[in-house]
């Protein structure tokens, strides 16, 4: 493992005009992910996950943008390169992960054409070498008999196999740094866990970095080695998995964490948090978790909410929990 | 497949018999034709004999056999006015009208899809959205009116081009054509965009809206996400998808190109089959209006089978012969 992180983002701001103001889905995120590793980012919807993910590999749709904060991949910055430059370091560079297999994949084209496309597009090959690599990318991920199924159209595979095949898709020209959006939401749970495995067998075996985004707990838990929580836009607490899902040090990782199910608590009735995330255009001044914390006192609804790295590097929280407090409610 | 192609077909002829059933009844309508064809100094047993001769005192099915027997063979009777075999007058002409229809679908085709795609790639752009606005024009305005301002402003007042008939041809022996002649490209031009204009500024907005919403589809994103270029996304991703439901409504234009070329045909004087149509309207000219309108019913089901057999050959997921795997 090298010390450049294969991605770094520092301050990411985004932005969306509207007639009733600017809103801001990513609100100074950063964040590293490492080759190898697996980055799991996790929040409610509209938390600003898949925008942070989107905003990466340059995909905002308008007229959202990326209004400052610095992107860089391998150590280079990508902002301000030109688009056909970007587009080159898609796929070649750093893939991505849809959450629908059953609508990711071009219905008309066989899932060859698809990967052969995409290969020749970044990789000096033949059409027959690029043929030979389609085939070891679909064994690569587990789909049997690659030879034949490789003239096959997406609607001939499975629901899992065509997650597969999105993952070959996105692996087959050998990027560092694959943005995985909810891979394992529209699938069966049996099958989320076989994609699940998946991507960290690829994560171990090629050193790719992963930036896993999910709502899933389990997920995460399975998965990553770091997670990243976000909330209205902003990271709430980022750190090793095993210490943030154990010992949550942000009020809401806390909450997030105690209103998961867990089989082991038997038939217990859910604690939720209160209230719902604020939508982005009336967030509550101070921090923006105040009105749902138990812990909140009057700075935190005076005060913007700190980023992670001006508090303890770990929780963006004006009154990180420590061991021994624990979340009622 | 197989079986695909023989139900559609099955379907087609049931549509044939009904049209035809439609045509023939036509002839029951307007009167006895014994009544016609005998004059004022007749006997009973004249009648009879002439009914007898006709086939006209079997059943009514008996009868409807015999027509479509007929029919089949090309036979529909002679002209009341012209006193030809109608299925002559037809073949002679059957060529104007195909000609014109085929130069004006395939305007309303390459030019509705060309313009289509770049509408859609160019959503934003300025000469898009000029375009888009024209089209309006285009779709709202009626065809004789179209017709009428392209002869004023390029016949009457520019003198360019000719403002009715179809110029020189050259006669082949079994089809005549106007390509081959000036004279006959040049009456061409005027008929052909009044006849596919239309059709052309509404395949245009439909590839347009399709093109639109496939560019939105998570395939095209996922594409992007994968550094394929725009060029490949647009033409090889995106239109391809886009073609399937513009074909249906395509084949159905192509179809009523031919069919309701009958405006044009009027406003031009065009010598086709729509303005002998006209003509045979105004002359109650049963066998003619009878052909006519198995003609185009033969056309519009035959147009329609081809359209039929083109989803197979661009959307995989039709194709009956699927090995394995699935849903």
């Amino acid at each position: 493992m090298t010390d450049t992180p294969v991605l770094s983002v520092h301050d990411l701001v985004v932005e969306i005009p509207t007639r009733h103001g600017v809103l801001r889905p990513v609100d100074n995120v950063s964040y590293d992910i490492h080759a190898g590793e697996i980055l799991g980012v996790v929040g409610e919807s509209g938390a600003g996950k898949s925008m942070t993910g989107n905003a990466v590999i340059g995909l905002l749709d308008r007229p959202a943008r990326i209004v400052s904060g610095e992107i860089l991949l391998s150590g280079q910055p990508i902002q301000g390169l030109k688009r056909d430059v970007i587009r080159k370091l898609r796929g070649k560079k750093m893939g991505m992960i849809f959450q629908d297999p059953l609508t990711s994949l071009n219905p008309l084209l066989t899932v060859g054409d698809q990967l052969t496309e995409t290969i020749l597009e970044h990789l000096k090959v033949g059409q027959t070498e690029a043929r030979k690599r389609a085939i070891a990318a679909l064994e690569e991920v587990g789909i049997p008999a690659a030879a034949q199924r490789i003239n096959s159209y997406p609607h001939e595979f499975s629901g899992g196999m065509r997650q597969r095949v999105v993952i070959a898709l996105a692996l087959c020209a050998e990027p560092d740094l694959v943005i995985a959006d909810e891979p394992t939401t529209a699938l069966d749970v049996s099958v989320q866990a076989q994609i699940v495995a998946l991507l960290k067998r690829l994560c171990r075996e090629r050193g790719v970095a992963v930036m896993l985004v999910t709502h899933d707990m389990g997920v995460i838990a399975e998965a990553a080695d770091r997670v990243a929580v976000m909330y209205a836009g902003r990271l709430a607490e980022l750190g090793p998995v095993r210490e943030v899902l154990t010992q949550a040090r942000h009020p809401y990782t806390a909450g997030l964490m105690a209103s998961t199910p867990l089989a082991s608590q038997g038939r217990k009735r859910l604690r939720q948090i209160p209230g719902s995330m604020p939508r982005l255009g009336a967030l509550p001044t101070g921090c923006a978790f105040h009105p749902r914390c138990e812990f909140a006192q009057d700075k935190c609804r005076q005060e913007p909410g700190p980023t992670i790295d001006r508090c303890d590097g770990r929780a963006a929280c004006w009154f990180p929990l420590t061991a021994k407090q624990e979340v009622s409610a | 497949m197989l079986a695909y192609i023989i139900r559609r077909v099955a379907q087609s002829i049931l549509v044939l018999l009904v049209v035809g059933l439609v045509a023939f009844a036509m002839f029951r309508f307007v009167g006895d034709p014994i009544d016609n064809m005998l004059g004022q100094e007749r006997t009973q047993a004249d009648i009879e004999r002439l009914r007898e001769q006709l086939g006209l005192d079997q059943p009514f099915i008996v009868q409807y056999w015999r027509f479509l027997e007929q029919a089949i063979q090309g036979n529909f009777g002679l002209s009341y006015r012209q006193g030809r075999p109608v299925s002559d007058i037809l073949i002679e002409r059957l060529p104007a009208t195909l000609e014109l229809a085929v130069v004006s679908g395939l305007m309303a085709l390459v030019g509705g899809i060309a313009l289509g795609i770049f509408t859609a790639i160019r959503r934003r752009g300025v000469s898009a959205n000029v375009i888009m606005t024209l089209s309006l024009v285009g779709v709202s305005l009626p065809t004789f009116l179209i017709g009428i301002l392209l002869i004023y402003l390029f016949s009457v007042e520019l003198g360019w081009l000719p403002s009715f008939g179809r110029g020189e041809v050259t006669d082949l022996g079994w089809w005549t054509t106007g390509f081959l002649t000036e004279s006959g490209l040049k009456a061409l031009i005027l008929p052909a965009i009044t006849l596919g204009l239309y059709q052309m500024t509404l395949i245009m907005r439909l590839v347009r809206t399709e093109m639109l919403e496939v560019l939105r589809m998570d395939y095209v994103r996922f594409a992007r996400a994968r550094g394929i270029r725009e060029r490949a996304i647009n033409f090889r991703h995106a239109l391809k998808n886009t073609l399937v439901p513009v074909i249906t409504i395509t084949g159905l234009q192509l179809g009523s190109i031919i069919a309701f070329a009958i405006i044009t045909e009027t406003v031009f004087q065009w010598p086709g089959v729509g303005l002998l149509f006209i003509n045979a309207i105004q002359f109650v000219d049963i066998p003619v209006m009878a052909a006519y309108l198995m003609l185009i019913s033969v056309m519009f089901v035959g147009i329609n089978l081809i359209v039929d057999m083109l989803y197979f050959a661009i959307d995989p997921r039709l194709r009956a012969d699927r090995t394995q795997g699935g849903h």
